[in-house]
């Protein structure tokens, strides 16, 4: 199977939210993902896009949420990237403290980084955030 | 797909029935909702049946989270039934399995609370 790229650009709305995951479970389902890596790998694109359009764009109509999906065979990588202010993530509470285990919100970092095998934030050019999401399929190892 | 509440009365325990997904929107704000709504006209024995929700993103962790906080802060116990082996993960992950009771047994569940 030959690589294939997908670009798709976001107005920042939950409605995004659903249409990203849609998008990128379609790939995941052509790519032999089982269903439990489905459901990881949809959990994940869905607190990412919640992070952009919430934290990242906090909603702002003029603000756009990119996402890129690279397919290769076995592997799916995932690029999300808002055009809010990067955040530096050593700024947020560590969601596993006890003191934290009853806040509200936090968690959707931990949940990318437990549900992907690569998960990586960096700045995104000229502005804001961008989240690689990676996952290989069980045959790739 | 949203999520789907029922209540029902088992002694002096509330079971809540939820089918469906959790998620950030119209799903977590009616679970927030309803647990609010029970806690405030007096049921504090609060028994969560999650056998049917496919679901939980870290919304719908949160509002369980929250609502945890609310019915004890008013004398009452929430507790987990059922859970999917998806749920549990996500509770493994967040370390929330310390908080939470959960039970495989509705009996054992009811009977549980004091």
């Amino acid at each position: 199977m030959e690589t294939k790229t997908i670009e798709h650009t976001f107005s920042s709305t939950l409605e995004s939210v659903d249409e990203a995951e849609e998008i990128v479970l379609k790939e995941a389902t052509e790519l032999g993902f089982e269903e439990e890596d489905q459901h990881k790998i949809g959990i994940s694109v869905r607190e990412c896009m919640v992070n952009a359009v919430v934290h990242g764009n906090r909603y702002n109509t003029k603000k756009k949420v990119h996402l890129t999906v690279l397919r290769s065979p076995g592997t799916l990588e995932i690029r999300i990237g808002d055009e809010g202010e990067f955040f530096d993530r050593s700024q947020l509470p560590d969601p596993l403290a006890d003191e934290n285990l009853l806040r509200h919100s936090g968690r959707g970092l931990l949940l990318m980084q437990a549900f992907m095998d690569e998960f990586q934030i960096r700045p995104r050019e000229p502005n804001g955030t961008e989240v690689k999401l990676v996952k290989h399929t069980a045959k790739a190892g | 797909m949203s999520v789907k509440l029922t209540t029902r009365q088992v002694g002096d325990v509330t079971v809540v029935d939820a089918v469906g997904r959790i998620t950030l929107g119209e799903a977590a704000t009616t679970f927030r909702d309803t647990l609010r709504q029970l806690v405030g006209s007096g049921h504090k024995k609060l028994l969560l049946n999650l056998a049917d929700v496919s679901y939980i993103d870290s919304s719908g962790i949160g509002e369980m989270v929250s609502g945890y906080t609310t019915v004890n802060n008013q004398g009452g116990q929430v507790k987990l039934l059922n859970l999917t082996k998806r749920v549990k993960d996500l509770l493994q992950i967040t370390k929330l399995y310390t908080v939470f009771e959960v039970f495989e047994d509705e009996s054992s569940a009811v009977s549980s609370f004091k």
